[in-house]
């Protein structure tokens, strides 16, 4: 039970954090497809369709730090003072990328500004994600000041998860809009895809050069055969995404879904068992018996509940974004 | 450890939380306000309260907005500026944060699309169910967040392990001693502000000419409100003092301004307290009252400031300041409820100007005694921020001070932009007051206004 205990709360950490990367990943996305869309039609449209739900995207966030600091206490003492500066701006970034939802239906002249907002604090948000998630598979240094987030690799993997949201933005439009805006996302979605593929693969081959502990994972004799399938299903849902792009209605955002997934395994499998890559284990760092006792009692009792109304919420503004969707502005 | 950081890790959190708290504590009452009104709407179909309910759910959505992004800002503080806080209780404040986020946040994200964009689309019960789920999402939100912070006020329910601590009783852990108290006091205070700010727009209005009876009624149901709730406060406010008083006697020596232990302590009114000499300068004071209120006996001990180590003293001047702000406050609230019941009873409170303006000035009441309020209790646990157990020295975390003096001005700039437009949205929607009914979408009758646009117009062009 010692063992298992921080084990379970790893994976409701682990899921949080998925979670989180997908449904703020595609309202990111829309976000930043604001640079390229500049009819204020379409813009309206965009932001329409991820207003009802952006709030509990973003919660996800919170949820994912809180564990950690409930599960994992001694890890994310050393995560969050490690990424001070990226953090602090994604979090300004998301202030005005968040207050934009509201403050753009009440400006008239004012609108551009907080458009660029919208895009900008979108932008920046996901690439701050991005250096914070190259920097931390690079490791992190211990109680010092460090800059491993400033590093080529983290640079790439923040360019990576802009393109990476940017594609799950289109995805959720195919979805949410209609005529010319809708056909434009079916075009745009499978060259998105080709680039993310081509970042994913650059990142999948980076690291294992990078560690030596990353390599022996993923290419000693059997763990080749066993995680064989992660690369295959992800060669298949690009595929699936790939041929569906043009007439599917859910599947290219389903098969998106699907990558993002598979990319967050495949990161799970490189750096078990370390919360702190490479340094602090799960164990190491977990909280006593009691607090993880009492942290799992409460996911088993709410979580359900949780993502019981969230899928509610999201059925309740299923289907194409409507012209009266605002209509409380 | 790098005393910059330090310093200005402190500045940066007093600003974050400061700025956020407002809101919360607003959309806290505005939340169950919006629950009566749609709750009245349903049950009576007056049309009135549709109406307010349309007008306050849209101030809902600014001030929500406001209190998610600094909330997020805020929560992330602990790791990335408090990380050795977060290290050595993170096993007791993590839990109840993590509760906090699933029984709460959760809650009220996923009703608040509904709530907002959804009426057409799930019938009217469902709206309604929406609407209380969000309301009662903010209570219970205030509920664990209460429960974390007594619990760095007062804590108990744990035992030391391997120098961090460990929980031990859970149940001990959230209803720590001073934690009834806290709960009780800021849910009030939450309620408060919101019938000020309600109050104040209904007066304002009713200042301007406008004879829409939807003004009246948000007047006379915030001032009801007030007339109740100020009076518990006060009451609430007194007790919690009492547990204050027993578990952190440091903070009371300083929020009184005693600096000597004495039998018979007096209430002090005015004074101007001078650390570097221990002493009190221009003191107006009233003999015995402390020790009645404290210690319920006319010669009670109470000790003062010199009765602790200089290096286990809070800081004098803000907590003794900021005690006397939220007390002031709290008369000034009494007077609005009172005397806008008394001339509710008479039936002259839309008439009567005086009471008008002063429920007007009276609006933003409730955020300066806030502020004052927590200003109180968090500074006058210092030196402490788990009080007795971890120094806030200890608490910060290893960044250099150029990255906390970054991070400090950007979020100056940040927030000066974005709270300055924020209030110049509330302020404008506050103007424009609740939509007339569509029937009388004409110009406004407006005796004794000197509007150049009627409300409608207004509320047209604000639509845009």
């Amino acid at each position: 039970m010692e063992d298992i205990m921080p084990v379970l709360l790893i994976g409701v950490l682990a899921a949080a954090i998925l979670l989180y990367v997908l449904l703020d990943g595609f309202d990111l996305g829309v976000g930043i497809l604001y640079l390229s869309e500049h009819d204020p039609a379409d813009r309206d449209t965009m932001m329409l369709s991820v207003a009802p739900v952006w709030d509990g995207n973003e919660t996800w966030l919170v949820a994912g730090s809180v564990v950690l600091l409930a599960g994992f206490p001694a890890a994310y003492a050393v995560i969050l003072p490690a990424f001070y500066l990226p953090l602090i701006l994604m979090l300004l970034a998301l202030i005005f990328r968040g207050v934009a939802f509201e403050f753009r239906f009440k400006s008239n002249r004012s609108r551009v500004v907080w458009d660029i907002a919208f895009a900008g604090g979108s932008l920046v948000a996901a690439f701050c994600q991005g250096l914070v998630l190259g920097g931390y598979i690079g490791g992190t240094a211990d109680g010092e000041v460090s800059f491993e987030w400033l590093s080529p690799f983290a640079i790439f993997c923040g360019v990576a998860v802009v393109i990476g949201y940017t594609l799950l933005g289109a995805c959720w439009l195919i979805m949410k809009a209609e005529g010319a805006l809708e056909a434009r996302m079916r075009r745009l979605a499978p060259r998105l895809l080709l680039i993310s593929l081509a970042a994913l693969a650059i990142v999948s081959l980076w690291t294992p050069l990078h560690s030596q502990r990353i390599a022996e994972r993923w290419f000693s004799w059997p763990n080749i055969v066993l995680l064989a399938p992660v690369p295959l299903m992800t060669a298949l849902a690009a595929l699936w995404l790939w041929r569906t792009a043009r007439t599917g209605t859910y599947a290219p955002f389903l098969a998106a879904a699907l990558i993002f997934a598979l990319g967050t395994v495949g990161l799970c499998v490189s750096l078990w068992p370390y919360v702190v890559p490479f340094r602090v284990t799960i164990w190491d760092s977990a909280a006593p018996m009691l607090s993880l006792w009492f942290s799992l009692i409460g996911v088993v009792l709410f979580l359900p509940a949780v993502l019981a109304y969230t899928a509610w919420s999201y059925w309740v503004f299923r289907g194409k974004v409507r012209a009266d969707a605002g209509a409380y502005h | 450890m790098d005393e910059a950081a330090l310093l200005l890790s402190r500045v940066q959190f007093a600003v974050t939380i400061a700025l956020h708290i407002i809101f919360p504590a607003f959309t806290i009452g505005l939340a169950s306000y919006l629950v009566v009104l749609e709750a009245q709407w349903l049950r009576t179909r007056d049309s009135i309260y549709l109406r307010l309910y349309d007008f306050w759910v849209r101030v809902f959505a600014v001030s929500f907005g406001l209190g998610v992004v600094s909330g997020v800002m805020m929560s992330y503080q602990f790791g990335t500026n408090w990380s050795r806080l977060s290290e050595t209780m993170g096993s007791i404040l993590g839990p109840l944060l993590a509760y906090e986020g699933l029984t709460a946040f959760f809650l009220e994200a996923g009703f608040l699309g509904v709530m907002l964009f959804g009426r057409d689309r799930v019938g009217p019960r469902l709206h309604f169910l929406a609407t209380l789920l969000v309301a009662t999402g903010t209570l219970i939100s205030a509920f664990w967040i209460l429960a974390a912070n007594s619990w760095m006020q007062t804590p108990a329910g744990f035992v030391w392990e391997n120098g961090r601590v460990a929980p031990q009783d859970w149940i001990a852990v959230i209803f720590n001693p001073s934690f009834p108290y806290r709960l009780v006091h800021m849910t009030l205070a939450a309620y408060l502000t919101t019938a000020l700010v309600v109050g104040a727009v209904g007066a304002w209005h009713l200042l301007r000419g406008s004879a829409d009876p939807a003004v009246r009624r948000m007047l006379v149901m915030a001032v009801g409100m007030i007339a109740v709730v100020a009076p518990l406060q006060i009451v609430a406010g007194d007790l919690h003092g009492t547990n204050t008083f027993e578990h952190q006697p440091a903070k009371i020596a300083a929020m009184e301004g005693h600096w000597e232990t004495r039998n018979g302590a007096p209430a002090i009114l005015f004074a101007i307290p001078d650390p570097a000499n221990e002493r009190n300068r221009f003191e107006v004071a009233i003999p015995n009252l402390a020790s009645l209120y404290l210690t319920h006996s006319w010669n009670g001990e109470v000790r003062g400031l010199k009765a602790f180590p200089p290096e286990e003293r809070p800081p004098v001047h803000l907590p003794f300041w900021a005690f006397r702000i939220m007390v002031g406050c709290g008369l000034i609230m009494l007077a609005v409820g009172w005397w806008g019941a008394l001339l509710w009873r008479r039936g002259t409170i839309t008439v009567e100007r005086r009471f008008l303006r002063l429920a007007v000035l009276a609006g933003p009441l409730g955020f300066v005694a806030l502020i004052a309020g927590w200003t109180v209790t968090e500074v006058g646990r210092q030196p402490y921020v788990v009080y007795g157990m971890l120094r806030t020295a200890d608490a910060v975390s290893p960044v250099a001070g150029a990255s906390v003096s970054a991070s400090l001005t950007l979020i100056a700039v940040v927030y000066m932009l974005v709270y300055g437009v924020g209030l110049w949205y509330l302020f404008r929607m506050f103007g424009v007051g609740p939509a007339l009914p569509d029937s009388a979408r004409r110009p406004v009758p407006a005796r004794g206004s000197n509007r150049p646009l009627s409300g409608a117009d207004l509320a047209a062009e604000a639509e845009g």
